[in-house]
């Protein structure tokens, strides 16, 4: 197979996860809510989709129990963050290890179990185009699933009602206030949607890619997510398409050594994260205008009194 | 008043879970109780305890959960000892605390079952002449300590008969092989595979992708995708977790050559066979001559390596797949009774490297402190090794 091709194919394959991930992100910091345990919730959300289809026998319930674990993940921290009015940044990691921790007690005894995963279902027709039909319709249906997440965030964030209110929260909140909302339960919904995406993230990984469960198996996955957010400027479609380039990084590794291309191993599993801080530093600056003005407060804080 | 202090409350048991769950890492677990107190005089006598300390999980169907079997063997032939377990230890200064501890529970005999513990239990030996320490898989380098040594099977001994009904296997004469680190352990066992199927088939290739990492799912699946769509249709592998390279084969219809663990139910057309630990006897024989009072100056305390030479190679042949012939098997036996020869092995010279310059002369056979030694990969390996 053409090396570029794979590289694309491997695109879509590895960067589905990602994707989930950083859209539930996206609407989370349009609520002006930072969630750095994201790579939490996609572990817990890994492990419960695995867990339920080994105990079920059925993929998609064991879906509907990724995204749950992640929701309840993020559950944790929008109380401590949004009613206990605890600092983002360091509750998100709180929850991060808290996912960690929980993921590697209770999962250690699913190491070794098989479970009926998502299969690869070539579209028919589709699937036969050159190229198009093999990066895009011959994947499992959490991929397919995946095309209208992006389209349907955009939607929902600047075209539906309750975009508005997301939006409104994350820049103004007084103002939602004044117009007789509550931004608490604006932001709730939120923070929750956005830690059950991350668990389908990490349901598409345990379910559908690797058809495995191993503890801390998302090996950073969600960071990349919630730097990509910055990147893409807060906005879904963008996010569509950083997540593919990151998984075209994690893609090129293996294409070019399966061709006997000599590159150092090393230097290329660091790919993913030089691009990751390369873009942040050649956007990052620029990108910060377009950040939900409320998130500007987790990082103009008050030294401590 | 209250809600907030059962606020505050539910807070810290939110972080004394996380805090409990991320430190069970590395934390001792007993299995069997009973008592001992002969008289301490040589190294390793007298203790109440054996401790086993592994890498990674006791049920990852690979390495660990084979060493893991091993230190219920030693539990089941000596009731009097404690068995003391610690799973994924770090292979650093964490691997000195969690042998300590055990030391400190009584243990006289330690087994360090990852290649990286080496540094740690050199140091643990050394500052215990009272205590038995004993590496899996590593080599010493220079004088070995009276209370020191590794043990090994030759692993490359069934990778290399494995190699045989995979060069018989291919149809597109493309082998892969996915590993995790460029260490020696590694490359000899991936050179042994492409010798051992050149050997019947001179026109094979081996394709080889690195994951830097023992265990990581979804490197394992992108590894496997990318070999397949080159066109290889027999995939190895050197990884601590195995399922998902043996699955993504399966599905795509090519063949699987396992490594330490059978997986043939994963696989059930495309399982050639593969190469497996057995490693119950080897503990039991170290722990009976370590209580003995024999251990120094024994083989163990020294860097042991048994094989076919010895017939009791711990790291054993699976068991065949449906689709492997009776003249794959026929191959495989001569070559089984080759190597168990005096001069057999599976690098008896003359063996090439990448560049076709000679390794080992025609006629020579190397030692496995040789095969050990600096990493190289033999002529028909594709890949690089990082320099």
């Amino acid at each position: 197979m053409d090396l570029l091709l794979q590289v694309m194919v491997g695109a879509v394959r590895g960067g589905t996860s990602i994707l989930y991930a950083a859209l539930g992100e996206t609407l989370s910091e349009r609520a002006g809510v930072i969630n750095l345990g994201t790579e939490g919730c996609m572990l817990v959300g890994a492990l419960s989709a695995y867990a339920v289809t080994a105990q079920t026998g059925s993929p998609w319930a064991g879906l509907l129990a990724g995204a749950a674990a992640g929701g309840l993940l993020a559950l944790i921290h929008a109380v401590l963050v949004l009613s206990r009015k605890a600092n983002q940044l360091a509750t998100g990691l709180v929850v991060l290890f808290l996912g960690l921790g929980l993921t590697s007690l209770f999962g250690a005894s699913y190491v070794r179990e098989s479970i009926n995963a998502f299969h690869p279902i070539a579209i028919p027709g589709l699937s036969s185009i050159p190229w198009l039909g093999e990066i895009f319709f011959d994947h499992d249906p959490l991929t397919y699933l995946s095309y209208a997440v992006g389209p349907a965030m955009w939607w929902l964030l600047y075209r539906s009602r309750w975009g508005l209110l997301v939006r409104a929260a994350g820049e103004r909140e007084e103002v939602l206030a004044a117009y007789g909302h509550s931004p608490l339960r604006v932001k709730y919904l939120a923070v929750c949607g956005g830690g059950a995406l991350a668990g389908i993230g990490g349901a598409q990984l345990a379910t559908a890619y690797t058809n495995a469960w191993f503890e801390n198996m998302t090996a950073g996955r969600g960071f990349i997510a919630v730097a990509l957010v910055i990147f893409a400027a807060w906005h879904p479609l963008k996010c569509v398409t950083g997540a593919y380039l990151f998984g075209a990084c994690l893609a090129l590794s293996p294409a070019l050594q399966a061709r006997g291309i000599g590159i150092n191993q090393f230097a290329l599993d660091a790919l993913p994260y030089v691009v990751t801080v390369l873009v942040l530093i050649f956007l990052g600056r620029k990108r910060l205008h377009a950040a939900p003005e409320g998130l500007r407060k987790v990082f103009e804080m008050a030294p401590a009194s | 008043m209250t809600r907030r202090w059962r606020l505050g409350a539910a807070t810290f048991a939110v972080l004394a879970l996380a805090t409990a769950a991320c430190s069970s890492n590395g934390s001792t677990t007993e299995t069997t109780s009973g008592d001992t107190t002969p008289v301490a005089t040589a190294p390793g006598t007298g203790g109440k305890a054996v401790g086993f300390i592994f890498v990674g999980p006791k049920d990852d169907v690979g390495y660990n959960q084979a060493a893991y079997d091993g230190s219920q063997a030693v539990a089941k032939a000596f009731p009097d000892l404690k068995v003391l377990t610690a799973e994924n230890v770090p292979e650093d200064d964490n691997a000195t605390r969690v042998m300590e501890d055990m030391i400190s529970k009584g243990a006289k005999i330690i087994f360090a079952t990852s290649y990286g513990h080496l540094d740690p239990a050199a140091k643990v030996a050394a500052a215990h002449p009272d205590v038995v320490v004993i590496q899996q898989g590593n080599l010493i380098k220079g004088t070995v300590a009276p209370n020191f040594g590794t043990y090994f099977g030759t692993v490359y001994e069934p990778v290399y008969l494995a190699g045989i009904a995979a060069g018989k296997a291919t149809k597109s004469n493309k082998l892969g092989y996915v590993y995790a680190f460029p260490i020696p352990q590694t490359t000899e066992n991936i050179s042994a595979f492409q010798l051992g199927a050149a050997s019947v088939n001179p026109a094979v290739q081996t394709f080889t992708v690195a994951t830097s990492d023992w265990c990581n799912p979804a490197k394992q699946a992108e590894a496997a995708n990318s070999l397949l769509s080159e066109g290889v249709d027999v995939i190895t592998q050197h990884q601590d977790c195995t399922k998902t390279i043996i699955e993504k084969t399966e599905a795509a219809g090519a063949f699987t050559v396992g490594y330490h663990a059978d997986g043939s139910a994963l696989a059930p057309k495309g399982w050639l066979t593969g190469s497996q630990w057995a490693w119950g006897p080897l503990y039991v024989d170290i722990v009976k001559t370590t209580l003995a009072g024999d251990f120094t100056g024994s083989k163990y305390n020294d860097n042991y390596r048994v094989g076919l030479k010895t017939g009791d190679n711990p790291f054993v042949q699976s068991k065949y797949g449906p689709s492997v012939t009776d003249e794959t098997k026929a191959l495989i036996d001569t070559a089984r009774a080759a190597i168990a020869l005096p001069d057999g092995s599976p690098f008896k010279g003359p063996v090439m490297d990448q560049d076709g310059k000679v390794i080992f002369a025609a006629g020579t056979t190397p030692d496995y402190v040789t095969i050990e030694g600096p990493a190289f990969f033999v002529q028909g390996v594709v890949g690089k090794l990082p320099t």
